[in-house]
């Protein structure tokens, strides 16, 4: 059975979630090996042999981790001409997609984006799934050319836990001076917020315009439900919450099992970020908002008084 | 300094994007278009960049672009906003060029553009708004063995350095290149500006060159629907969302939704 390749997404060997859910994806087409680019192998091995990988390529160079891209793109297509895989996926991050957009060309492979299914196409290739256009259209698509490569969105399949073999296998890689053209010269950590990762996070709930700035009683609400916290373009643009939080077409693309908008209109940009959630409750004081022709349930009123009501429920309901 | 600006000429956003039946393209010809709005930022931060330069004779902004006819409105916009020329890659074999092709097309007329003065920096927004895979930066930096310095919501450029922010979900790094270099920015880098009167006067007598992919000594086999490497095999319209349950607050809205939330196991 040929392999698949799966590009480890990690900090420093603390798999995300994604990772887990490309590998249960990986074994609709072949056998599932992980490409660990960085420190953290110990610790990241036992996760990914939990999850199916067979093998897992190991690449600790630090000519890898300094730079933009580009070497991470040679490590891979390296990978490709070594082991022929069935697949390469890569978890559809910003970064992913650049890495799988450059890989695309340099293989002369075909690329899909921010696929939400993939399965084993007839004949052995394969077929996968997208929303396109704000979430209005599901296409099915196929690659014609080279070695698929595929970004799988987060939350795209439920990862399942299965034993594999998880044999290391060290890579020694060459990389060009080309691909060392963009150095990282400085990396400043996020501080942690201790809330779920965003497009991970199982309930999302996210503030606009109508929290005038004070985004206090969204968290406490997020808090209550375990709920990570999102911003719309408007609330970031103002400078109420960081970009890296924006949900929406310049932002991040969520799919969680609850979205919960709070004070957002509901403008074609964000909604082309949370319109695939699979149950959506807006609170806006505006009852003829645009986002309340998306929910499941809405509340017409005041976010400041709904919000904290709702809070202490949840509060009473959990004990 | 010589800056060449890739943009997109893409349907409105508002407008109700659709497939063509016959082929399953997008649908480019039945909704009114206009310039990507992610592409604004990139061609201010080109202006901010010659204009920081002292101006000059020297410095030019060149806006480039792949797509049909009409795509000329959009050069359009961004000479209006203050780029000094235009070059528009139009050809019926471009229909249903995927974005290998495309970045193909942009790669090659950047090299003719170079031919007539080297390009020290190509500049492209994060995305376009209407396909959103953000993959043509780094796919034309592939093509032109570039380095790659992308998403950036800082840019600046000082003795042959360029320098950026780019804020990830981990952590905020600073990445250098020497020139030349591709650089994307997101649309946190600046405020692009409306054209002024005085600009949108003066964009009519800038120079746009038209070029077909014979100019660029590509073949139209290269390039189309014919030479993607993907296939879209089928689209289904997603149905609209059920009319969900609306309440009024009127004391209770709190407590109903925490109701809501119980009955669907979410607590």
């Amino acid at each position: 059975m040929a392999e698949v390749l799966v590009l480890v997404d990690h900090v420093d060997g603390t798999v995300r979630k994604t990772t887990l859910e490309m590998l249960t994806i990986a074994r609709r087409l072949g056998e599932p090996s992980a490409v660990l680019i960085g420190a953290g192998f110990d610790a990241a091995k036992e996760v990914l042999a939990q999850y199916g990988a067979e093998k897992i390529y190991r690449v600790e160079s630090a000519e890898v981790t300094d730079y933009l891209v580009a070497p991470k793109v040679e490590v891979l297509a390296q990978l490709v001409g070594s082991a022929s895989p069935a697949a390469v996926m890569i978890g559809s991050s910003f970064e992913g997609r650049e890495i799988a957009g450059r890989l695309s060309i340099k293989i002369e492979s075909g690329l899909i984006t921010d696929a939400v299914d993939v399965q084993a196409g007839q004949g052995g290739g394969v077929r996968t799934t997208q929303s396109v256009f704000a979430g209005g259209f599901s296409v099915d698509a196929t690659v014609t050319k080279g070695t698929p490569i595929i970004t799988v969105k987060p939350n795209s399949a439920a990862p399942e836990a299965v034993a594999g073999a998880a044999v290391e296998q060290v890579v020694e890689v060459s990389i060009s001076e080309g691909a060392k053209a963009a150095r990282i010269t400085d990396r400043q950590p996020r501080a942690a917020t201790g809330r779920p990762e965003l497009t991970e996070a199982a309930i999302v709930v996210s503030g606009g315009r109508g929290t005038a700035g004070d985004f206090s009683q969204v968290e406490e609400f997020a808090d209550s439900l375990g709920a990570a916290v999102g911003a719309s373009r408007a609330a970031v643009d103002a400078g109420w919450y960081p970009h890296t939080s924006q949900i929406g077409q310049t932002g991040k693309q969520v799919t969680p099992q609850l979205y919960v908008a709070a004070g957002i209109s509901g403008a074609i940009q964000h909604r082309a970020g949370m319109q695939t959630s699979k149950t959506i409750i807006a609170i806006n004081k505006d009852d003829e908002a645009p986002i309340f022709e998306l929910v499941d349930f809405g509340v017409v009123g005041d976010l400041f008084k709904v919000l904290p009501q709702a809070t202490a429920a949840v509060m009473a309901a959990k004990g | 300094m010589n800056i060449v600006v890739c943009i997109k000429y893409v349907p409105d956003a508002q407008a109700d994007l659709t497939f063509n039946a016959s082929d399953n393209t997008t649908d480019r010809l039945g909704v009114d278009g206009l310039l990507s709005e992610l592409d604004e930022y990139a061609i201010e931060a080109a202006l901010k960049l010659v204009e920081g330069a002292g101006g000059g004779d020297e410095s030019k902004v060149t806006a480039l672009t792949v797509g049909p006819g009409k795509a000329a409105d959009a050069i359009k916009k961004c000479l209006q906003m203050g780029a000094h020329a235009g070059v528009h890659v139009s050809d019926e074999a471009i229909h249903g060029s995927d974005a290998a092709a495309t970045s193909l097309i942009l790669a090659e007329a950047i090299k003719k553009i170079g031919s007539m003065g080297a390009a020290d920096l190509i500049l492209t927004g994060m995305a376009s708004t209407d396909g959103t895979m953000g993959v043509i930066p780094a796919m034309v930096a592939e093509r032109l063995g570039l380095p790659q310095v992308t998403l950036a919501s800082e840019l600046t450029v000082e003795g042959g350095t360029v320098t950026i922010r780019r804020d990830g979900d981990v952590a905020s790094e600073t990445v250098a290149a020497s020139l030349p270099a591709l650089v994307s920015v997101t649309d946190q880098i600046n405020e692009p500006r409306y054209p002024s009167f005085k600009g949108i006067m003066a964009a009519k007598k800038k120079p746009v060159e038209t070029w077909s992919l014979a100019d660029l000594g590509l073949d139209a086999s290269s390039v189309g629907l014919g030479a993607a490497w993907t296939k879209v095999e089928s689209f289904t319209k997603r149905p609209p969302r059920a009319q969900g349950q609306i309440v009024t607050d009127e004391g209770e809205g709190g407590t109903k939704l925490a109701e809501f939330l119980s009955a669907h196991k979410f607590v």
